[in-house]
């Protein structure tokens, strides 16, 4: 699966993009959320509050249940500020 | 209908002419001007950087620009964003609306503006004395955005 990182997410976890082997349990946003905290304590750090951790699946904007695949992008970001 | 993601400036004037030109059966033009502000938060801003998600961004401004067009009798629409370093006056977005009559141009271009500033996908880095910073996004905006749901 891919990941993207915007703003301050991909300033903190020090990637823009990362490509990951998602473990089987992981199926929807909530779990993966929590799944890449794990990865490093950059990670950890970034993704601490899921309030401000806002998710697209696919180039869609998608709440925390919506289901995730090993074959769809992901992007994590912060709440937006264009404009 | 047009949507235009960009780093290079755009030329209102122009975008108007080009909009408004032979189709006389337009009646009204409503504009929105975005610019760069010196001031944030009582701090000083020097430069602005705006990043942003491409693919999606194009995404998320054409279906809201659909939307818009579902909503209300429109001629045409039209939303450009920069993206890269601006400064202090830089034109950032320019969000257009032309209809037969005014209430739609401006309800339209005011729903536009609304809901790119919730829904596209940037994000804006401030310069300041302090050092750089990325811009919060404000409660406020979600308020301004809610006021167009339409009722379940």
């Amino acid at each position: 699966m891919k990941i993207l990182y915007f703003a301050w997410l991909r300033t903190k976890i020090g990637v823009a993009t990362e490509t990951v082997d998602l473990p089987a349990e992981v199926r929807d946003v909530g779990a993966l959320v929590a799944w890449l905290k794990t990865r490093s304590p950059k990670h950890a750090d970034a993704l601490a509050n899921s309030t401000v951790v806002k998710v697209a699946v696919n180039q869609e904007h998608v709440p925390y249940d919506h289901p995730v695949g090993p074959g769809d992008e992901v992007a994590l970001f912060p709440p937006v500020t264009g404009g | 209908m047009t949507v235009k993601v960009q780093s290079e400036d755009f030329d209102v004037g122009a975008e108007l002419a080009a909009m408004t030109g032979g189709k006389t059966g337009i009646g009204g033009v409503t504009l929105f001007v975005g610019l760069v502000r010196d001031m944030a938060g009582g701090e000083s801003v020097s430069a602005m950087t705006l990043e942003h998600y491409p693919g999606m961004t194009e995404r998320q401004l054409e279906a809201i620009e659909a939307e818009a067009r579902e909503r209300w009798p429109l001629d045409d629409a039209l939303i450009i964003h920069r993206y890269g370093r601006l400064e202090p006056g830089d034109q950032i977005v320019l969000v257009a609306t032309a209809s037969a009559h005014r209430e739609a141009a401006f309800e339209s271009c005011h729903f536009l503006i609304d809901w790119l500033k919730t829904k596209a996908p940037f994000w804006k880095m401030e310069a300041t004395p302090e050092g750089e910073r990325w811009v919060e996004a404000k409660e406020s905006d979600d308020t301004a955005a809610a006021r167009w749901t339409k009722p379940a």
